[in-house]
């Protein structure tokens, strides 16, 4: 799917990465959570994008070859917990040449926005893609107020 | 010839496509790789996340092997992204390969985002085992 949202030109998002990190450190903000005391070092395994609508937050953590009933997804304060286990390792005797695939267990955890409803989750896995779908609370949808004559 | 080696190696390949990168606007990532090797050949591992296999292209051109692939993610028409450790949805990486690696007999399987490749090696460079006959 070209032209989507985190796949823009090369460099564009990273510079929107950049400010986004500068102002979260100016203002203290801890969305989109990687700032969280337990989240541990970014980029780890699996990798996360994040991205919102007016309804919802959606969360891609790419994550092959994790069987779907391995994911443990909870969600605590508005903390969202994804942990699980990645077993793959090579036959035995088999002599090893290059050795870049994650193996093991792996936790990410993510600070979510004061306005999800943690009642209303979703999660797929779909080509080694783990999907969540979290819905906003309608109160804070942006709205319209109409102007009465 | 170190047969071995070889294959993990393919340097020539990164050198050109890491000027392929700077020549294009758009970025391309090369995906994380196991390469391990048994009596039979060679298997590689490479995790390719969203990539389905339409997405997935695995190309033997004489020595090199190049493996690409482009990932569909089911976005919202309105989604606005507010953070990405992956920025860009394709992949590619090249291995040159060994003449002890039958080409013509390459297994491909794509499962969960994870393509694994069966190389083997020619009959006539397996490991044999000699037996001694008694005198």
């Amino acid at each position: 799917m070209f032209g989507s949202p985190f796949f823009s030109p090369a460099g564009l998002l990273e510079e929107f990465d950049r400010l986004q990190r500068q102002m979260d450190s100016l203002t203290g903000a801890s969305w989109p959570g990687l700032t969280n005391i337990r989240a541990g070092r970014t980029g780890g395994f699996p990798a996360l994008n994040v991205g919102t609508t007016p309804e919802e937050v959606e969360l891609y953590l790419f994550a092959p070859g994790v069987a779907p009933d391995q994911f443990d997804i909870s969600i605590e304060q508005n903390v969202l917990t994804i942990s699980g286990e990645r077993n793959d390792p090579p036959p035995e005797g088999a002599r090893q040449y290059l050795q870049e695939r994650f193996n093991g267990k792996f936790r990410r955890v993510i600070t979510l926005p004061e306005d999800v409803d943690p009642e209303r989750v979703e999660a797929s896995y779909k080509n080694g893609i783990l999907h969540i779908r979290l819905k906003r609370q309608e109160a804070t949808r942006p709205h319209r107020i109409e102007v009465k004559a | 010839m170190n047969e071995q080696k070889e294959i993990v190696q393919g340097s020539e390949q990164h050198e050109a496509s890491r000027a392929e990168q700077a020549a294009s606007p758009e970025v391309i990532l090369r995906p994380a790789v196991d390469v391990y090797e048994t009596g039979e050949g060679v298997i590689l591992k490479a995790d390719l996340p969203g990539v389905d296999k339409d997405g997935l292209n695995v190309q033997i051109d004489k020595d090199t092997l190049t493996i690409e692939g482009s990932v569909s993610l089911e976005i919202p028409k309105d989604l606005e992204a507010r953070y990405a450790e992956v920025q860009s949805n394709r992949y590619r990486h090249s291995f040159s390969l060994s003449r002890d690696l039958d080409t013509a007999k390459v297994q491909a399987e794509l499962h969960d985002g994870i393509l694994t490749l069966q190389i083997p090696k020619r009959e006539e460079v397996k490991p044999r085992k000699i037996t001694v006959s008694a005198a």
